[in-house]
């Protein structure tokens, strides 16, 4: 089954204006039920305006999409995807238990429902003690965590995350990489995930989809096949081979203007960035 | 317990040290005051001016006329008749104020028509104001029930009340991240309960500094009110009586200020009292 479709998808931002962008052009993009799928690129590729799109947070200007078989925004109001962004975006007044059940309780689940649903969440991601905490008392890992239970809380078809672990240090990026690939596996969750870093990307996803600036789109997707992750795979062959093959269609993205010098010598700074 | 300790003996400290320096300028201070260039730049120092902090003190327990109840009694009496208008013209107010903020902020147009009138609603002198809304408030009668003029000290007191509310709460709805809104609309939440699960309780912190600005502004609306449209019972009345008696009686005076002041104390007691009540409650739920 598919969990989200692109074709001929394209956003423009302020169009017929001076500062008209084109954030994305001619997009196609299948992402299979179960499967993970990593957008990688510099910034300005569109790799978030994407992932919006696909939130039906903002709408394309061109091409059809559908998640879960729907148009983007049935899927939005019938809660079909659980999103986390950079920042954890915790409602600091509520404790951790109801913030992870703030995504069931605007569904009108029943009151103990939604305190099993969001222990279990919380036992995923390795909470169960921090149900009665405040955001505030927790680390910034933990709070991601939270954020990571609170967007499974409604047993999502679709999990759309915008580097989501941006923000985080090396330890506790590669554990939550860990975590994330276990809990996906565990539910069955499709994942759409937004990263600069090619690594992360190639541990995690199934495929990595790779994009390009002005005007942003997709110039290459890499199939990754590395079996289950462990640490030992961090060090194999294989991973290194396709964090190879990802820098590799980064720097080689064909010019699309005569301007393209600065557009490509930009990309591949940030790729030795990241 | 140490730290209450320290709160009590601090504003003991305070209110000794206000009657020290009082004393203080009496005990060195010119019976004339003093002057620059024509201009008194010190006031007066003479009993009659500044009477004795034990005589004011004394006075409260003195009766108000000769015969009649001791003073502390009259000024709490016209202090809680004041606190009627304070209170409905606070609660109003405030009510008011949080629904033109709502408004404003789910419309920017409102926003934007309507926040230059809120600002300049302040700058109306309130003398100017006052025997207005009291002359509209003899033509008017709630049903069955006829206008009285403690309500057109309310309506005095709601005036000035709604501005802070309404400012600060326009502030503290504008206040949630973008991504929060985001994540909201992910949940497929719509305006409303956007408004009760996410703004509102985020406008929290912005809510109780706007109440007790409102708080004090509405006891200053009311006593201010009860001078200029000359109602009586009240203490802005008892002020402005005993002030005709200050120059045999220089005491009197200085007990309707006290019991206007403490009046606002009040106010802002009971607020802070709502603010620490709201904030146990939210520790406590889980």
């Amino acid at each position: 089954m598919t969990a989200v479709a692109l074709s001929g998808v394209g956003k423009v931002f302020n169009a017929g204006r001076a500062d008209q962008v084109v954030a994305l052009t001619g997009v196609d993009l299948t992402v299979d039920s179960g499967q993970f799928v990593s957008l990688i690129g510099p910034s300005g590729c569109g790799k978030s305006t994407l992932l919006r799109l696909v939130a039906d947070l903002i709408q394309p200007t061109s091409g059809t999409l559908t998640v879960a078989g729907k148009p983007a925004r049935k899927a939005r109001l019938d809660q079909e995807y659980g999103i986390a962004f950079q920042q954890a975006g915790l409602f600091e007044w509520r404790t951790v238990l109801r913030n992870v059940e703030l995504p069931l309780e605007l569904r009108g689940t029943g009151r103990r429902e939604r305190k099993r649903r969001a222990e279990e969440m919380l036992e995923l991601v390795g909470l169960a003690d921090f149900t009665g905490h405040y955001p505030a008392q927790l680390s910034g890992g933990m709070q991601q965590r939270v954020a990571i239970a609170r967007a499974l809380a409604v047993h999502p078809l679709l999990l759309l995350m915008d580097e989501p672990f941006g923000a985080l240090d090396e330890m506790t990026r590669e554990r939550l990489q860990d975590e994330l690939l276990r809990i996906c596996a565990q539910t069955g969750t499709s994942t759409i995930f937004v990263t600069h870093s090619i690594p992360e990307a190639v541990y995690l996803s199934d495929r990595v989809v790779v994009m390009s600036p002005r005007p942003g789109r997709i110039t290459d997707v890499i199939e990754i096949d590395l079996g289950p992750r462990s640490e030992a795979t961090r060090q194999s062959a294989g991973f290194f081979a396709g964090i190879t093959k990802v820098r590799r269609a980064l720097r080689g993205t064909p010019a699309p203007t005569s301007s393209s010098p600065s557009a490509s010598s930009s990309a591949s700074a940030e790729v030795t960035a990241s | 317990m140490t730290r209450r300790l320290r709160v009590v003996l601090g504003a003991l400290a305070a209110l000794l040290l206000g009657a020290l320096l009082w004393e203080g300028y009496k005990a060195v201070g010119s019976d004339n005051g003093a002057s620059l260039f024509g201009v008194r730049v010190l006031p007066r120092a003479d009993d009659s001016a500044m009477p004795h902090v034990l005589d004011i003190l004394k006075r409260f327990g003195q009766p108000e006329l000769a015969g009649g109840d001791p003073i502390w009694l009259v000024v709490l009496d016209a202090c809680l008749f004041t606190l009627r208008s304070v209170a409905v013209g606070f609660g109003v107010g405030a009510l008011i104020g949080l629904l033109l903020a709502i408004v404003m902020q789910r419309f920017r147009v409102v926003e934007r028509g309507l926040l230059p009138y809120v600002i300049l609603s302040q700058t109306v002198p309130l003398i100017a104001l006052a025997p207005v809304i009291a002359g509209w408030g003899g033509k008017l009668s709630l049903g069955s029930y006829p206008w009285q003029p403690w309500m057109s000290v309310a309506t005095i007191a709601a005036y000035l009340a709604f501005f802070p509310v309404a400012v600060g709460m326009l502030r503290g709805l504008h206040s949630p991240a973008a991504i929060a809104e985001e994540l909201m609309h992910s949940y497929a939440a719509g305006w409303w309960r956007t408004l009760v699960k996410l703004r509102l309780p985020a406008s929290t912190p912005y809510l109780f500094p706007a109440l007790r600005l409102a708080g004090a502004a509405a006891v200053v609306g009311a006593v201010v009110g009860e001078i200029s449209t000359g109602t009586r019972g009240g203490i802005g009345r008892l002020v402005i009586e005993y002030s005709r008696e200050a120059t045999g009686d220089p005491a009197k005076v200085y007990t309707a200020m006290i019991g206007a002041a403490l009046l606002g104390l009040a106010v802002a007691a009971l607020v802070g009292a709502a603010e620490f009540l709201l904030n146990r409650r939210r520790r406590v739920l889980v």
